[in-house]
């Protein structure tokens, strides 16, 4: 013995420590790669060791080797080995590195359970905290069922470390485990009133982890927490406190009032910041929710926002930072007293802190008037110039717009004084806000009738110089301001000065490097602009003799009859269209133009474009009702059958055509969507009857007169393409610049022209005794919504809340009042193995034991069952409800100005319990009853509990041992990844080892041993590498599968020297199909859309005996299986195999049989997992 | 909650990383690096709070940091922790470790990250704040540690030689000059 540890030790001076290793890693920062590649190697020769020391030490490696962004994870079953050495420091490493490298998802987890539940009630209490700061890492559902009774027990532990440490993990195995949440509730709110305020402060924290989520079912605590709040001097539980209160004020008003005292005695009071921050936002959160009926919160909200302003004029960034979050909270509400904080706000924005300066920005919102805005804007403008950021200044940009847009413009005085505002940010290089730009000069323009004058001569100018625009190409999102530009000077042509000038522009060769949609509203206004040429030169009627006129019009045609193949060549089918449409309606022009018949054209083309364009509320499209008997899920033609069907693929779709055979189905939806030969009479009644639902549809835009087209071909190629060359100008003389407006504003202002502030005055009077809408000082805005289909309202309820469907809190929203139900008990720890054992029995045998069973689970339950009924007892909803009510109720009477210690409040609410109490006497003698009954009842529920069918869990655990029994080997296939693990566990019951020891294999081609640590000798067979000394031990032996469709039997035979003889055990190995499943989460629709879309078309079902019971056999069933829904007998399961095939299940009992209905997208898969099941459930 | 607590130097190298929700090791190095380069160009004096890591967490989630001397530490939390609060436990934290290694400098965590996770396990547990109280923790440290040294007793004897043989840097000469023969050597003394 000493000599092998001296050899360990001997050993162990040449392996790298974790020293040596981040000494070498520094040491070869040139080739750290190869380095690092080259440890892996020696870790992995180290874990082949069976010293553990030297294992641990690898393991320690791997941690930090993990850090550095390897993944370790093909180490974790060395990682559970060392986690389960005795020693203290190799547990720690072994912990340690399961909380870096396991996830929830990891395979191995599933061996540890045992593990970790014997660190669990370990003596040192070192180690029980241990296991649970590493499960709080890596805790799965599973664990979580299996270990939740042990961490509860630890709830009780003398030692407040363990007590302390098993509060927070609680909450992980809520997160995993939710039916634990109402049997754990009442022994965790013991814990709010731990002895230990370490212990309080980690139920607390627990307790406000899941209020944050569910706040109304825990409003019950308010009483107690309050009492915490005011007699605690611990800032931490104090912060967690205030914080939760905050989340349950929105719920209960009355709670708020209660709050306001002791918290704004707290503002007063204490010196921490933190605090002092946090007392405020619950004070805010409080205010928020009782907008109204309290007389005096303006003392309140006055103390919040002064303090708040202390915040930011602190020098510490942190404080101007959070000052600033808090005051945007009270400017919702409160905006007023936000605003007389003006200039510190604007100071902030000049702030050398980007944070601080974009949360200044927020409040900048609420900070601007009809006053002030020009300047502001200016002032965010000049921000916006020196901003190094491109986020930055987006942000900039968009905030520029929305505080101007806030409100329906509420804040513009002059128009075009904004107009102007948006031409020069245009000029924005590198923004992604274009849209934006492009959305607001269009709304204005729409919405301000008086302003268009002025947006089109900008908008023009802006065409003329789109090379400013779409020079760089970064600036690329910026060309959807032409987009506006184009759509506004063809809408509202008739405010254009020289629409000759404007066409060329629209008509510019360059046009044709703009995105495809651009370009289409480039065609669609030309045509506008086109008519609106034709019918302003000369009046129509006159046409014909004017020959300057005709002069004019004739050469407008040829310009754009020439330009505009250039679009028809265009790759976007869009623009293609529309140019071939408005190709062919010029030349129609032309042509007519040379007749001399051209009276009137033009008027007739305007009117292709008639009616005015209104603004369509953002809803609208959505509240549009779906006609009757429109499916548009629906396919209108069957899908083309798929290409790997087989022979019979209609039999095995049988849902989606429950009525008849789908050929017939498929041959009569086809018949009837043939297109009847219609006669012109028909035609013409079926376009008259779309005319007329066109009409009355007010989502139709209204069109003029019908536009002829003729279909002919013409050679693009001879048309010239005139190419333009601009030169380039820096500013465009005529744009607008903002600056002026603001001078302009600046003059009258201080000069206070009193005389034009009349005149403006006058104006608005008359205009607002002409209109109905509130009138702008120098625009009308309007502001209507916009449009909405008939009967449909803005706010009808289409924000669904869109919680989160895996957030794991959902499944935590339980209420917790309601007294704890019989079944409603954590898991216990019960003997599998016997219960499996039994159920093979005879009938006689099952019988007897079955009783021995119940025995001993009333034995083992009873005192659990005791304990949770009497907790049950205490949060029963009726006496404590009435007194919470009270309690809350109370505080109107107290909230009014008077102002009393705190201590004396909480000694007052004692009071009104107890009156309470006394007034619900009568309850509680009914209650009394109930108790008795309940008692009463007790035994017959344990009863009945303990008579309820055992589980049957899969074990697929397997035991052979050889002639003389001294070996015996236990293996256990488990599925890692898509690789199959089968561990094989030896117990040598001899006092020598186990010397060479070979494994072979029968050959099968798709499963492959990864001979990792063996040798492979000139047999095929694989020697291992060390002795196995007399004990214990498991080696894994790790297989790559080829197919895992399939089932497979390993046969190995294992040969090794024990003592003085050859021995040899056969090993087989049954790997069911099974295995490769793992459960797929899926909803019942998708479920039942899956079976009907025919993707699952393989079938396979079997009907057998069974002396299993459904639950039993369904039991077994879901350790592979997701339960989508269960109908008495039957259950529907889903599960999916590593190369993500689906496995739908039907499990039905009848009687003594079960039936299994398997579905599939392969058939191999679903007649082995069919097969693999019946092998197990028919016994 | 806490989600993720991350120590790494000025140059983005990662010294500590402890992640409360599962990220592949890929993920991981990625938020590192997007962290690293959302902290390291703010300057000293501005605030220690930053919204908008893309990968890590979504608009509840912020960023608390504090730089210390070659060091940043950064904790990922949701709206439920407080942001003064946790500044004050990366002080906690810094501080401990300051105690546990005596004047502690980036060497130390280079070195003894296992020991770096050790201190934090006692600080936070499963994303939440075990323990705030510093005296407290290190109590608890070291009576760990106490557990450590009764079980190396005599057996660790040689190691710890051995371990002091290679601070003095010399292992890796031993290396050059390569050793194998030397267990060849001992079993031909047959003793």
């Amino acid at each position: 013995m000493a000599l092998r540890k001296v050899k360990g030790n001997l050993e162990r001076m040449f392996d790298k420590n974790l020293t040596d290793l981040v000494r070498g890693i520094r040491n070869n920062k040139d080739n750290e790669t190869k380095f690092i590649a080259q440890c892996i190697e020696e870790i992995k020769l180290e874990l082949r060791q069976e010293n553990i020391s030297v294992k641990a030490n690898a393991v320690a490696k791997l941690t930090y080797l993990q850090m550095m962004g390897y993944d370790v994870s093909w180490a974790c079953f060395n990682v559970i080995e060392v986690m389960s050495s005795t020693k203290f420091t190799y547990k720690r490493i072994g912990y340690l590195a399961a909380s870096q490298t396991f996830h929830p998802d990891t395979e191995v987890l599933m061996l540890t359970t045992n593990m970790v539940r014997k660190d669990l009630n370990s003596q040192s209490q070192y180690e029980a905290g241990l296991a649970l700061s590493g499960l709080s890492c890596f805790i799965s559902p599973d664990l979580a069922r299996d270990l939740a009774n042990d961490i509860m027990t630890l709830l009780s532990s003398t030692r407040p470390y363990l007590r302390k440490k098993a509060v927070l993990m609680m909450y992980k195995v809520f997160l995993r485990f939710p039916e634990a949440l109402r049997p754990a509730f009442p022994r965790l709110k013991e814990k709010l009133e731990d002895p230990d305020s370490g212990v309080q402060s980690a139920a607390v924290n627990v307790v406000c982890e899941l209020a944050r989520k569910n706040p109304k079912n825990y409003l019950s605590l308010a009483p107690v927490f309050f009492k915490l709040m005011t007699t605690s001097t611990n800032n931490w539980m104090l912060i967690k406190i205030i914080k939760l209160f905050g989340a349950l004020t929105p719920l209960e008003p009355r709670l708020g009032k209660k709050l306001i005292e002791p918290l704004t005695n707290l503002i007063h009071s204490t010196s921490a910041m933190s605090l002092l921050y946090e007392c405020i936002n619950t004070v805010i959160a409080v205010l928020i929710s009782i907008s109204s009926g309290m007389p005096n919160h303006s003392t309140s909200i006055q103390l919040c926002v002064q303090k708040l302003r202390i915040l930011i004029e602190d020098s510490d960034q942190n404080l101007k930072y959070l000052g600033l979050l808090a005051m945007s909270k009270i400017l919702k509400t409160h905006p007023k007293s936000v605003q007389s904080h003006k200039d510190l706000i604007l100071q902030c924005l000049d702030d050398k802190d980007e944070s601080i300066r974009l949360r200044a920005l927020d409040l900048l919102y609420g900070m601007v008037s009809k006053k002030n805005l020009m300047e502001i804007v200016k002032k965010l403008m000049i921000h916006m110039d020196k901003a190094e950021g491109t986020s930055y200044r987006d942000e900039l940009l968009s905030k520029i717009i929305e505080i101007c847009s806030q409100n329906n413009y509420q804040h513009i005085t002059n128009f075009e004084w904004y107009v102007s505002v948006l031409v020069e940010l245009t000029r924005m290089e590198g923004t992604k806000h274009g849209p934006l730009v492009a959305n607001q000069l269009l709304d204005v323009a729409i919405r301000v009738a008086a302003i268009r004058a002025f947006v089109v001569a900008q908008m023009a100018l802006l065409l003329d110089n789109s090379h400013f625009i779409t020079g760089f190409s970064q600036r690329a999102s910026m060309c959807e301001v032409l987009f506006a530009a184009a759509w506004i000077c063809g809408e509202f042509s008739e405010f254009l000065t020289d629409p000759k000038a404007t066409l060329e522009a629209l008509l510019r060769a360059r046009v044709s490097t703009l995105p495809g949609h651009i370009q289409a509203v480039y065609v669609q206004n030309i045509m506008k602009l086109y008519g609106r040429i034709l019918t302003s030169s000369g009046s129509d009627a006159s046409m014909d003799e004017d020959m300057v006129a005709k002069a004019a019009v004739e050469e407008v045609s040829e310009m754009v009859a020439a330009r505009l193949p250039s679009f028809v060549e265009s790759s976007e089918l869009e623009v293609q269209e529309r140019a071939s449409c408005a190709l062919q309606l010029v030349k129609f022009v032309q042509k007519q133009l040379t007749k001399g018949q051209a009276a009137g054209l033009g008027a007739e083309i305007v009117s292709l474009f008639d009616g005015e364009l209104n603004p369509v509320a953002p809803k609208a499209q959505k509240k549009v009702q779906v006609p009757e008997g429109l499916d548009l899920d629906e396919w209108i033609n069957e899908p083309p059958p798929s290409e790997s069907s087989d022979s019979e693929p209609e039999v095995q779709r049988p849902s989606l055509f429950a009525t008849g055979n789908a050929e017939n189905a498929y041959v009569e939806s086809y018949q009837s969507s043939k297109p009847a030969e219609l006669t012109q009479e028909e035609v013409q009644r079926n376009r008259e009857a779309r005319q007329q639902e066109q009409a009355c549809n007010p989502n139709y835009l209204k069109g003029g007169g019908k536009l002829e087209s003729k279909s002919g071909m013409f050679d693009v190629a001879e048309v010239p393409v005139a190419q333009l060359d601009l030169p380039v100008a820096l500013k465009i003389p005529g744009l607008a610049s903002s600056d002026h407006y603001l001078q302009k504003q600046k003059q009258t202002s201080s000069k206070k022209k009193v005389s034009t502030k009349k005149k403006k005055k006058s104006k608005k009077h008359k205009e607002s005794s002409d209109e109905e809408e509130l009138a702008a000082p120098l625009h009308v805005v309007n502001t209507d919504v916009g449009e909405m289909p008939e009967g449909a309202t803005l706010s009808d309820g289409m924000d669904d809340d869109n919680n989160d469907l895996n957030d794991p809190h959902r499944a935590l929203d339980v209420n917790l009042d309601e007294p704890l139900r019989a079944e409603e008990t954590l898991p216990v720890r019960s003997h599998r193995e016997a219960v499996k054992f039994e159920v093979t029995g005879e009938k006689k045998a099952k019988k007897k034991s079955s009783k021995k069973e119940e025995k001993v689970k009333k034995s083992k339950k009873q005192p659990i069952m005791m304990d949770l009924l009497q907790n049950g007892e205490h949060t029963n909803a009726p006496t404590e409800e009435p007194s919470n009510d009270f309690w809350l109720d109370h505080a109107e009477y107290e909230a009014m100005p008077d102002t009393s210690q705190s201590k004396l409040q909480v000694e007052e609410n004692e009071k009104p319990k107890k009156k309470s109490s006394s007034k619900t006497k009568e309850k509680s003698k009914e209650k009394k009853k109930k108790k008795e009954k309940k008692v009463i009842n007790e035994d017959s529920l344990v009863s009945s509990l303990a008579v309820e069918a055992p589980t049957f869990v899969p074990d697929l655990k397997q035991t052979m041992s050889n002639k003389d029994k001294n070996v015996l080997i236990c293996t256990r296939p488990i599925l890692t990844g898509s690789q199959l693990l089968i561990s094989v566990e030896v117990n040598n019951t001899t006092t020598s080892p186990l010397r060479s020891a070979e494994i072979s294999f029968s050959k099968n081609v798709e499963l492959e041993l990864i001979p990792d640590g063996l040798t492979t000798t000139e047999f095929g067979s694989y020697r291992f590498p060390q002795q196995f000394p007399p004990g214990c031990f498991t080696f894994p032996l790790l297989f790559n599968v080829a197919n895992v469709n399939r089932a497979y039997s390993v046969k190995a035979t294992l040969i090794f020297n024990l003592e003085s003889y050859q021995d040899k055990i056969d090993l087989a190995v049954a790997v069911p199909a099974t295995l490769f499943l793992k459960p797929a989460p899926i909803s019942g629709s998708d479920f039942a859309e899956k079976l009907a879309n025919g993707e699952m078309q393989h079938l396979s079902s079997r009907k057998f005996e069974s002396s299993k019971s459904f639950q039993q056999a369904l039991s077994y069933c879901l350790a592979y299986f997701y339960l989508v829904e269960q109908v008495g007998d039957t259950a529907s399961l889903a599960a999916q195999n590593p190369q993500g095939r689906n496995v739908f299940l039907l499990i039905k009992s009848q009687g003594t049989s079960l039936s299994l209905d398997g579905k599939s997208d392969n058939q191999e898969l679903i007649e082995n997992v069919v097969q693999s099941l019946q092998t197990v459930l028919a016994v | 909650m806490i989600k993720a607590i991350l120590v790494f130097n000025n140059h983005g190298k990662p010294r500590l990383s402890k992640f409360y929700q599962y990220f592949n090791e890929d993920m991981q190095q990625q938020i590192i690096k997007e962290t690293f380069q959302l902290v390291s160009k703010r300057d000293d004096n501005v605030c220690n709070f930053l919204e908008g890591g893309s990968l890590i967490g979504g608009s509840d989630y912020k960023l608390i940091y504090r730089h210390y001397a070659t060091l940043y530490f950064v904790f990922c939390v949701d709206s439920s922790e407080s942001e003064l609060g946790i500044l004050d436990l990366i002080q906690v934290f810094v501080e401990t470790l300051d105690k546990c290694f005596e004047n502690v400098c980036e060497l130390d965590l280079i070195f003894h990250v296992d020991k770096v996770h050790y201190i934090l396990n006692e600080l936070v547990m499963g994303g939440m704040v075990l323990e705030t109280n510093m005296s407290e923790i290190l109590t608890r440290i070291e009576e760990q540690n106490k557990l450590e040294k009764l079980e190396a007793g005599i057996t660790a004897a040689p190691a710890r030689a051995v371990s002091a043989v290679k601070n003095m840097n010399l292992s890796q000469q031993i290396k050059d000059i390569k050793l194998p023969d030397l267990p060849q050597a001992i079993k031909d003394l047959k003793f």
